[in-house]
């Protein structure tokens, strides 16, 4: 007796220094789980930083230009066109339209450069005086013009088309700045380069820094890149504004196929669909659909939309087709699995009341899922907005410098304005806005998932 | 583990009671012949028969597993919705079978309730809970109606009281009994034949069992129940008839108070007095 205890007082012993023995070991295991996970999670945030960092460092500079204060004179004797024409009596509109576009096209034949150039000069003058320095900087008329923008040109030519009476008056004005002026005023061109090797002549460099100097020449936000669309003749004026309202026509068209298609599919095949070989042969290849290149897409897109259907190239609505076969496979699969995640007790509180299937689903689990729906929808088209690579095969790496009007004109999109932004030959001044542009259409997925959240919290809420 | 119809002694048929012990001159109304329930290959019921009584509980034992809610689903053809599982024989209600082609399946679950293990109400408020199903059988038709067969509903099922001022809610606020109770009062919303209770207080605490106990009696009056508890006492204190299940076969079926008191079968005894289960 005496012994059986001692041995089962041992046993108990023994047993508890096994198992904490054995504790020791998993609460080691588990310590050094935690301090991966924790690790891979600091990584993940760190290039998450580094990537953030590093695009709006070289990014945000873009958005402010520099630009230059300088009275324009609309000189009538440069500006020689006569009286804007007025419809009189008796004249047809035909006649009248054709004598508007007469004269329209004798503006836009003035040589409005010379009006530029004499509002640098004026500028310089101002400056000089302002320097009290003295010295005379005799700018030649290249140099003069190589400052400003080209489509500052254009902005002349505008004002004169709105309000021809402006003719002989002085207006105080801000033009932007050319894209080497500004490189070198924002000191991202080398000062120690030999003139043969600048880009600007050293009379435009002098002239920058003076006018900098004074003030003159300075930084403004750069609402262009908003309103403007790509340029190559005016780098500096260069804007997004095509590509958005391209990139926009396709969302609208992939918003409005692929997730009805996509979430009546995902139900079709999740609640009503028989199960058989056919069914699943059907969910491999969505499965499958999913994993495929996005690129191949865009073949598929080429050869069909464009060969098969005759579709325009570079039109958004052909970009918003192939982006919706891209996207579906996505789409329905997370429909899907926010289908299976309802509870069955709701489907059975459903049928056992003498529900139809039909209505089991459209009033009680459909409801119930619509927040995930919802984020699937929305997490595929922010796939969808950055997608570059099927654009390319469908012609969208076009350079067009319009605003579509329709999903069927040619048009830009912002991952591919990325893509063309990258490969301009003037890196110096290219470099900064391909990160703008990455900044916007960063700025445009974000929004895109703070939208998907908060509606998401919105829904929950109220199930 | 054969198909074969259950003409054992045991079968259900020899002990079917000559006299109800309910209400003096109820008929049986729901009859089951030689009901087969397969899941796939598995054959989860063989050969059941037995007739219920109407405006009577009738209360389904045995131990897990036997296939008593099995049976219980065939009543609504609940078991239709599991994939892979097949119903043989013949459930007739008033005399005409549930599986005919010519009746919709919505139509049969509109006159058979159910109430299930875990109390389900829809994720929607109190007054919806209660008037979805009415809305779509067409039953109501006017504002006015839906908001009195809510509150006659709730009255019935002994919830109006604690739920009158909060109509617009949602259901699944409520605690686990009044859940439940919700769930029957949604049930009885549709104006149902028969109630099938699928272990309607196995997720309840004793005194929310009890008011549904309660309920159950008082609900007796108007509509034939059938009640798959695992719990014999509950089995005693709401039922008058009693069917005890084992490995998928119906062992006995009679007055609760025989089955309970002076059971003919071994079986029954020996799961009754705790040696099975």
């Amino acid at each position: 007796m005496t012994e059986a205890l001692e041995t089962e007082a041992e046993a108990n012993t023994r047993r508890r220094a096994q198992v904490r023995k054995s504790l020791s070991r998993r609460n080691r295991a588990e310590k050094r789980f935690k301090m991966l996970g924790l690790g891979s999670v600091l990584a993940a945030m760190a290039f998450v930083a580094v990537l953030f960092g590093n695009i709006l460092t070289n990014g945000l500079p873009a958005f402010w230009q520099f630009n230059i204060d300088a009275e324009v004179y609309f000189d009538p004797e440069i500006i020689n066109v006569p009286e804007v024409p007025v419809q009189q009596a008796g004249q047809s509109d035909a006649d009248f339209r054709a004598e508007m576009l007469g004269w329209q096209r004798r503006l836009a034949m003035v040589n409005w450069n010379r009006i530029l150039v004499s509002s640098v000069e004026g500028a310089l003058a101002e400056a000089e005086t302002a320097d009290g320095a003295g010295t005379v900087t005799e700018i030649d008329t290249r140099s003069a013009q190589s400052i400003i923008d080209s489509g500052a040109r254009f902005v002349l030519r505008d004002m004169v088309l709105a309000d021809p009476t402006i003719i002989g008056e002085r207006r105080e004005m801000q033009l932007l700045l050319s894209a080497d002026g500004d490189n070198w005023a924002k000191g991202k061109l080398s000062r120690d380069l030999p003139d043969d090797r600048q880009q600007l002549s050293r009379a435009a460099r002098d002239a920058i820094d003076l006018l900098t100097e004074e003030g003159i020449v300075h930084r403004a936000f750069a609402w262009h890149i908003f309103t403007n669309v790509d340029s190559r003749s005016s780098p500096a004026s260069a804007g997004l504004a095509g590509a958005f309202v391209g990139s926009f026509y396709m969302m609208l068209v992939v918003i409005l196929l692929a997730v009805p298609i996509g979430v009546s599919s995902a139900i079709y095949l999740e609640e009503f669909a028989p199960k058989n070989p056919f069914t699943d042969l059907i969910e491999v290849n969505i499965n499958n659909l999913a994993a495929v290149p996005s690129i191949v897409f865009g073949l598929l897109g080429a050869a069909v939309f464009i060969n098969i259907f005759h579709l325009p190239l570079s039109a958004p609505l052909v970009g918003g087709l192939v982006l919706t076969l891209m996207t579906l496979p996505t789409i329905i699969i997370a429909t899907r699995s926010a289908l299976r995640a309802v509870p069955p007790s709701l489907r059975q509180a459903a049928l056992g009341i003498g529900a139809s299937k039909t209505q089991m689903v459209f009033h009680h689990v459909l409801p119930v899922t619509y927040p995930g729906i919802l984020t699937a929808s929305i997490l595929g088209v922010a796939q969808a907005l950055g997608e570059t690579a099927p654009l390319l095969l469908i012609g969208m790496n076009a350079f067009v410098a319009n605003v579509p009007a329709t999903p069927m004109d040619q048009s830009a999109a912002l991952p591919v304005q990325i893509y063309l932004w990258q490969g301009n030959e003037n890196r110096n001044f290219f470099e900064e806005r391909t990160f703008a542009a990455i900044i916007v259409l960063l700025a445009l997925m974000i929004l895109l998932n703070a939208l998907a959240i908060w509606l998401r919290g919105r829904l929950e809420r109220k199930a | 583990m054969n198909a074969t119809p259950d003409t054992s002694p045991m079968g259900a048929n020899r002990i079917i009671p000559s006299a109800p012990a309910s209400s003096a001159g109820a008929e049986s109304r729901i009859s089951a012949r030689d009901v087969t329930v397969h899941y796939g290959e598995k054959q989860a019921i063989f050969g059941v028969s037995m007739e219920v009584p109407e405006k009577s509980v009738t209360a389904f034992i045995g131990p897990s597993g036997c296939g008593k809610s099995t049976f219980l689903r065939c009543f609504n053809r609940m078991n239709d919705t599991i994939e892979g599982c097949r119903v043989g024989g013949e459930i007739t209600i008033d005399g005409e079978d549930i599986h005919r082609p010519s009746l919709d399946v919505v139509e049969l679950r509109a006159r058979v309730g159910m109430v299930f293990q875990k109390p389900n109400p829809f994720p929607k408020s109190i007054y919806d809970n209660i008037a979805y199903g009415p809305r779509i059988h067409g039953l109501v038709k006017s504002k006015a109606e839906t908001d009195a067969l809510v509150e006659s509903s709730l009255k019935k099922a002994g919830l109006w009281k604690e739920v009158s001022d909060r109509l617009d809610q949602p259901g699944t606020g409520l605690s686990g009994g009044q859940q439940q109770r919700l769930c029957i009062a949604r049930t009885i919303a549709t104006g149902p034949e028969v109630i099938l209770m699928d272990e309607p207080c196995s997720a309840l605490d004793p005194i929310a069992t009890s008011i549904v106990e309660d309920l159950i009696h008082e609900l007796r009056e108007q509509y034939t129940i059938i009640i798959v508890t695992h719990s014999m006492q509950q089995a005693a204190r709401v039922s008058q008839k009693t069917a005890f299940f084992h490995l998928g076969k119906l062992i006995e079926y009679g007055e609760t108070e025989q089955i309970f008191v002076n059971p003919r079968e071994k079986q029954t005894e020996a799961y009754i007095t705790g040696r099975i289960g």
